[in-house]
């Protein structure tokens, strides 16, 4: 490996002198797809420590084996193996193979992955979503209906004071501010060219399906989801945010491949992302009776590929969203 | 996922092994297994005391490619480049497709984890360390460490001193090949304690085989 970036796989590189690395080699990483998985590839030199990296975050949160053991510190507890184990912890309101963590690095923890603490402090907020001011708990239910493929749990639910408990616990010390460093996923710069399916095939197949599966259903070994879904019937829901192709090039740019931040070139983050978006999985739950309709509602936008034809397949039509029924605790 | 499905067949054929009866238990190794045998044990279960690996229910396809990377010095170490390198193509399948169909009997390990190393090495192994950019353990090697064939070996239950001394390998480079840097990106960024923590309690629990499921778990949620 190049000595001169040998370094950044060690503790302690500063957040600037990566991006000036970055700036400096990318274009060295341009045309890096490998043709195959089996094809053991050269180490992606510029694969950073974690998802913060780029993010500008100062906060730490607190180290998980400092919860309290007290009555609030069960609480706390609980909503953390919510964000660990979904199913597990809150089946009533699970309706796909998911877990919170899959797409919030560390259960909540970790800036760059939509930390919970960087969240906990930037509600009550308005959001375009459904033309409201909404509530922390209201945004928590919105990731069981769409994110989980299952029911908003009661405000006031077990569930819900446990998730708003552990958010609480993670964020102390922080000031209420909305712009918080780390939260969210760190943007990523526009691509040169448009986000393409045939390229973000490519990028799929050479750095993600050695775990996600050719068929994006992800892996299970001993009953147990070990590589989640990125589509298909057990993942997320045509209403959820990582379904917006921004937000899920943001996402895997700064967290995929696993334990590779920041790896993959811009361009191919929203090119993997356009793929992975192109694919089809459960109806968006806030159907309008046809495809047609629940675009012009909801997906009317270049970021949804929801109603429009990719690949040969008109996305979306499914029919009617099953009802989601819950499964027994 | 037909591709699994295939590689479902030695695990397959390896549990069916497991459920005859006691002492009717093994196939027959294949003459080219001879030379094996002293280091790895008649059946593969490795000689821990000696830091000689289990080979028994490792992928196929990850023996085939360790065997490839020892013999072309990808993967250094002087004992088994000597033995990889006479062997021919078909000698390195049928080796490979043996030592995947063979049952992971073995009991659980005599080595415990000393008590300082028990929740450092239980933390990486579970939820990883991402102050260190250390991801889980268990999220690339299933829970358990019991491995996601084809490309994620099974991490318990092999002797300690031998997965310390992978980490270092891919740390001072004597150790490439693996898929996409996957498991260098990690042991880079460990310490000698996060390395001895967390090999010690891998060490401890006890291997296991891998059931893939080809069909993800039925649940009511969602469409189709
Ligand atoms: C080494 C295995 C590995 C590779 C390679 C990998 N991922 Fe992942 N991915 C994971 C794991 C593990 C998780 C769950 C992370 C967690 O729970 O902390 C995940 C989660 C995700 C999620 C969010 C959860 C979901 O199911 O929607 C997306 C999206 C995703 N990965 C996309 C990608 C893309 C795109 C690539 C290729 C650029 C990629 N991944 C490469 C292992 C991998
Ligand atoms: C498939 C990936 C995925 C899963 C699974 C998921 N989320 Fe999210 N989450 C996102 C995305 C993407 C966003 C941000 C985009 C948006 O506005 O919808 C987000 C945003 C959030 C926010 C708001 C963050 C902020 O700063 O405003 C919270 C809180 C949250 N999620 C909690 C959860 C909880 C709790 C669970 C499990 C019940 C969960 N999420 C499951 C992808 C996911
Ligand atoms: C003299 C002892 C010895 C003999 C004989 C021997 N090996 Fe090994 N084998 C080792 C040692 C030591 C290692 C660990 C090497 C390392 O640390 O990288 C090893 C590692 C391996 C591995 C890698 C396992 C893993 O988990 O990555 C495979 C595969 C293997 N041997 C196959 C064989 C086969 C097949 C034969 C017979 C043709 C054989 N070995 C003969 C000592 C031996
Ligand atoms: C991002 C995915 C990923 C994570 C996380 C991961 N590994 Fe690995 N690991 C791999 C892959 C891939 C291989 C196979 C390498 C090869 O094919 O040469 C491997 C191989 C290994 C081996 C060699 C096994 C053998 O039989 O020789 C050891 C030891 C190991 N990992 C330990 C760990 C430990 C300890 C952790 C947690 C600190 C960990 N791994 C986390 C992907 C991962």
């Amino acid at each position: 490996m190049n000595a001169l970036i040998k370094p950044l796989f060690k503790r302690g590189i500063t957040p600037l002198a990566y991006a000036v690395l970055l700036g400096a080699s990318a274009p060295l990483l341009a045309a890096d797809a490998a043709p195959a998985v089996t094809q053991p590839s050269v180490i992606p030199a510029m694969a950073a420590l974690n998802a913060a990296l780029l993010t500008g975050a100062t906060f730490t949160p607190p180290d998980p084996a400092s919860i309290p053991k007290d009555e609030f510190g069960q609480v706390v507890q609980l909503g953390r193996n919510i964000m660990f184990e979904t199913k597990k912890y809150a089946p009533e309101y699970v309706g796909n193979s998911l877990s919170c963590v899959n797409c919030h690095t560390d259960g909540g923890a970790m800036a760059g992955s939509a930390p919970l603490w960087g969240a906990w402090v930037s509600y009550p907020a308005y959001r375009a979503k459904n033309k409201k001011v909404n509530t922390y708990e209201e945004r928590l239910q919105g990731c069981f209906r769409f994110s989980m493929n299952g029911k908003a749990p009661p405000l006031g639910s077990e569930v819900l004071v446990a998730l708003q408990a552990y958010s609480y616990w993670l964020a102390r010390g922080l000031p209420v501010d909305e712009k918080v460093a780390g939260r969210g996923y760190p943007n990523v710069p526009e691509p040169a060219l448009a986000p393409d399916f045939v390229r973000g095939k490519a990028v799929y197949e050479a750095q993600c399906a050695i775990c996600h599966a050719a068929n994006g259903e992800g892996r299970v070994v001993n009953g147990a989801v070990v590589f989640p879904p990125l589509w298909g019937a057990q993942s997320f829901n045509w209403g959820a945010g990582m379904g917006s192709i921004a937000n899920a090039a943001k996402f895997i740019y700064a967290n995929m491949p696993y334990g590779q931040s920041y790896s993959l070139t811009p361009q191919q983050a929203w090119d993997v992302a356009y793929y992975m978006d192109g694919q089809e999985r459960p109806q968006d739950p806030r159907y309008e009776g046809s495809v047609a309709a629940t675009r012009a509602k909801y997906h009317d936008n270049k970021n949804s590929l929801y109603g429009t034809t990719v690949n040969g397949v008109l996305l979306g039509d499914t029919g009617a969203p099953k009802s989601f029924k819950g499964n027994k605790s | 996922m037909r591709q699994v499905t295939l590689r479902l067949m030695p695990l397959i054929a390896g549990w069916a092994v497991l459920c005859s009866p006691i002492g009717s238990v093994h196939a027959a190794p294949p003459t080219e297994a001879a030379s094996c045998a002293a280091c790895h044990g008649a059946f593969g279960e490795g000689l821990p005391a000696e830091n000689y690996p289990r080979l028994a229910g490792l992928p196929a396809q990850y023996i085939k490619a360790q065997l490839s990377y020892f013999a072309d010095g990808t993967r250094k170490n002087a004992i088994m480049a000597g033995m990889a390198k006479p062997l021919s193509p078909a000698q390195i399948t049928i080796l490979a497709d043996y030592y995947a169909s063979l049952p992971v009997t073995m009991p659980a390990p005599a080595a415990s984890v000393a008590p300082d190393f028990v929740a450092r090495g239980q933390q990486l192994a579970e939820f990883g360390d991402w102050k260190a950019g250390i991801p889980a353990c268990f999220r690339c090697h299933a829970a358990g460490g019991v491995g996601v064939p084809p490309y994620f070996p099974p991490i318990a239950g092999q002797s300690a001193k031998y997965l310390a001394d992978q980490i270092t390998a891919w740390q001072t480079g004597t150790r490439q090949g693996d898929p996409q840097g996957l498991m260098h990106s990690v042991a880079s960024r460990m310490t000698a304690v996060d390395t001895q923590a967390v090999t010690a309690y891998l060490a401890a629990l006890k291997p296991a085989a891998a059931v893939l499921g080809d069909t993800q778990p039925v649940l009511t949620g969602g469409v189709q």
